[in-house]
């Protein structure tokens, strides 16, 4: 590789200048991926299908998109209805933003599954929940580009989190919203961030984790370290090259997602109010305050949280406080073990009690809050954070199952 | 592995708690695949709710296409404004004047099928009784205190609604519908009538996103491309991992 410069022709020539084969032999070609990898192992190439996906379109929607509060609900009716095709491209994009999140979801799951936010893969993880925070802030500046009434008061209350900051609250609040209310001008800095700042955040960011990754390698559902063993020419002996298999393997992967996604696209792009919610099609009203005001589902596990405690400030602090614990799994978890499968019962339970008590915070988020419903988000809550809690001592001397040599495929 | 099979299961049953919630209400059983549906349905939009609600992101010119009418069928028997052909449907009425004449400007109903839902409005359009202290003289049992009066009351008749009470512990007194007699009788029988309010539902269900028809006519052609895609990208991986153990 390293003489490519003295190799004939175009592509010699080429590559003197631009290392293009070096890079495709060093992250496709020549990249060893555990042969093993399993239903889970889709979501990360899932996740930049869904990035090129909301990209594409887009790019398409700023062409007849306009950010202006007079004008912003009736655009998006004029794209649904007069832009050749415009219904399918916004289609995509909504149903993609969805779609990104719950890709994501089962991206973070598998790691957590399987340790894959263990030494050395500490700087992939931190890496990709910088990049679940920046989804976050894009998703939220998206869905307040229609002006729909949801939009408008999602934007009310997410903006006024800002707000209950001791001391520098008020003036940090008229400084992210460009006026004393949410307005125009709110609109129009929205509109900037979501197409331009946070997209290139995404994608510097989406970089940083790949290459991250290919630094250290792939974990396995087995949790094993691959190139422990190689054979005489330095490959690891259950490692198989990226390109072709997982290439072809994930063209599977795709088409089994599209199936659900353009199902979802063609015949229930709203997906009874959870993907696109009712009451944003009415236009932003300030006079009019929305029956319930809820964020779209793939905030409302943290939104449920963010009402459980009385006191705002006191939410704002559990809601953020309930993603930064994610960032120090790596630390937290002092376990030898990286895998579920050679980890002991009360791993498995404390994890499965994790994501039960997140997807029900997620449907609590939703409800209108009766007393139970109440009690059951200060338990889930609880249950939420004691799992690192737990993680954290349990994990010190985890007896755990034997550990295999190789994958076990 | 088990836990999470448990888990996938789990996340239907919240998907349909997630969507219950608030009135329990007939389903509107609309059709938007039914033109001729469509066709009574806007023949009773325009007739009964056009002078007060405008569907302004609406052309009549892509009304005309979609519900297989000419130009001259349209503009004769369903344009009452000067409107031109390849107007959106608005109204003569300024926001101002129908705010002082109602007390609240009617809504635009372009989109108002999305955000209230078919069910909802089938309800709402059925569920006007006399009411002499509101005042327009009427009243909603889908939605108390309506501004808006019972236009269709020569169709349906007029009808009056009985409630029950409930006193709770605290001796705080609810409400409930029960029933509605019929003080009058109107035009239309009991059946005509709910084919027809039917019909205007599912015409504004069609204004709310004329793209239906397209996307669900194209939605088995590209479920079909994904199956055969699907299938073959697995023969292909089934090929090429046939040598890895």
């Amino acid at each position: 590789m390293g003489n490519s410069s003295n190799k004939p022709g175009i592509s010699g020539w080429l590559n003197a200048r631009l290392p293009l084969t070096k890079v495709w032999k060093e992250h496709m070609a020549e990249y060893y991926a555990p042969k093993n990898f399993n239903f889970f192992y889709f979501f990360g190439s899932l996740a930049i299908l869904v990035l090129v996906n909301q990209i594409l379109t887009g790019i398409w929607l700023t062409m007849h998109y306009k950010a202006d509060a007079a004008q912003a609900f009736g655009v998006i009716e004029y794209i649904m209805r007069d832009v050749p095709w415009g219904w399918l491209i916004r289609y995509l994009h909504t149903t993609g933003a969805s779609a990104f999140f719950i890709v994501i979801y089962f991206h973070m799951f598998r790691g957590l599954m399987y340790g894959s936010y263990k030494n050395p893969r500490e700087i992939v993880w931190v890496l990709g929940m910088v990049l679940y925070l920046a989804l976050m802030a894009e998703a939220f500046m998206g869905y307040v580009l229609p002006w729909g009434n949801m939009s408008y008061w999602g934007a009310k209350v997410i903006t006024q989190l800002f707000g209950v900051i001791p001391v520098i609250g008020d003036t940090l609040l008229e400084w992210i919203r460009g006026d004393y209310l949410i307005s125009d001008a709110t609109l129009n800095r929205f509109f900037a961030l979501h197409v331009v700042l946070i997209p290139l955040i995404i994608l510097v960011l989406v970089f940083l984790h790949i290459v991250a990754l290919h630094a250290v390698g792939s974990n396995n559902p087995d949790g094993v370290d691959i190139k422990k063993v190689k054979d005489e020419n330095g490959v690891p002996k259950d490692g198989i090259p990226f390109h072709p298999y997982y290439t072809v393997k994930d063209m599977f992967g795709v088409g089994v997602f599209l199936l659900i996604f353009l199902f979802i696209v063609f015949v229930k792009p709203d997906l009874g109010g959870l993907f696109l919610e009712h009451d944003n099609f009415v236009p932003a009203n300030p006079m009019v305050t929305p029956e319930h005001i809820k964020p779209v589902w793939y905030f409302t596990p943290f939104y449920a949280m963010l009402k459980a405690v009385p006191d705002p400030l006191g939410g704002m602090i559990i809601m953020f406080a309930a993603i930064i614990m994610l960032f120090f799994l790596p630390w937290l978890d002092r376990s030898e073990v990286k895998s579920i499968r050679y980890r002991l019962l009360p791993f498995k339970l404390a994890l499965s009690a994790f994501v039960l008590s997140f997807l029900i915070l997620g449907w609590l988020g939703m409800q209108s809050g009766s007393t139970i419903q109440g009690y059951m988000t200060v338990v889930c809550t609880v249950i939420y954070f004691s799992y690192f809690v737990f993680l954290f001592f349990y994990s010190k001397n985890e007896k755990h199952k034997p550990i295999p040599e190789r994958v076990t495929h | 592995m088990k836990n999470l099979i448990l888990l996938l299961l789990l996340l239907p049953a919240v998907n349909v708690m997630a969507s219950g919630g608030g009135q329990h209400l007939k389903p509107a059983q609309t059709n938007i695949r039914s033109t001729e549906s469509l066709r009574n349905g806007a023949k009773y939009y325009m007739n009964y709710c056009s002078a007060c609600h405008s569907l302004k992101y609406q052309r009549y010119s892509r009304m005309a296409k979609d519900l297989e009418l000419s130009e001259a069928e349209v503009m004769n028997n369903l344009v009452f404004t000067d409107s031109k052909f390849t107007d959106h449907m608005t109204l003569t009425m300024a926001d101002e004047d129908s705010g002082k004449w109602f007390g609240k400007t009617p809504p635009d109903l372009t989109v108002i099928a999305k955000a209230r839902g078919n069910d909802w409005l089938y309800a709402y359009l059925k569920g006007f009784y006399k009411d002499p202290s509101r005042p327009s003289g009427w009243n909603n049992t889908i939605f108390k205190g309506a501004s808006m009066p019972n236009v269709m009351w020569q169709l349906q008749g007029i009808q009056e609604a009985h409630f029950e009470e409930h006193k709770d512990e605290n001796g705080i007194v609810t409400k409930t519908f029960k029933e509605f007699t019929n003080l009058s009788e109107g035009s239309m029988s009991e059946e005509e009538f709910d084919a027809t309010v039917l019909d205007i539902v599912n015409f504004l269900d069609y204004t709310a996103e004329p793209a239906k028809l397209i996307r669900l006519a194209y939605a088995p052609w590209v479920m079909l491309f994904l199956v055969v895609f699907t299938f073959l990208a697995y023969l292909l991986k089934i090929n090429y991992f046939k040598d890895i153990h």
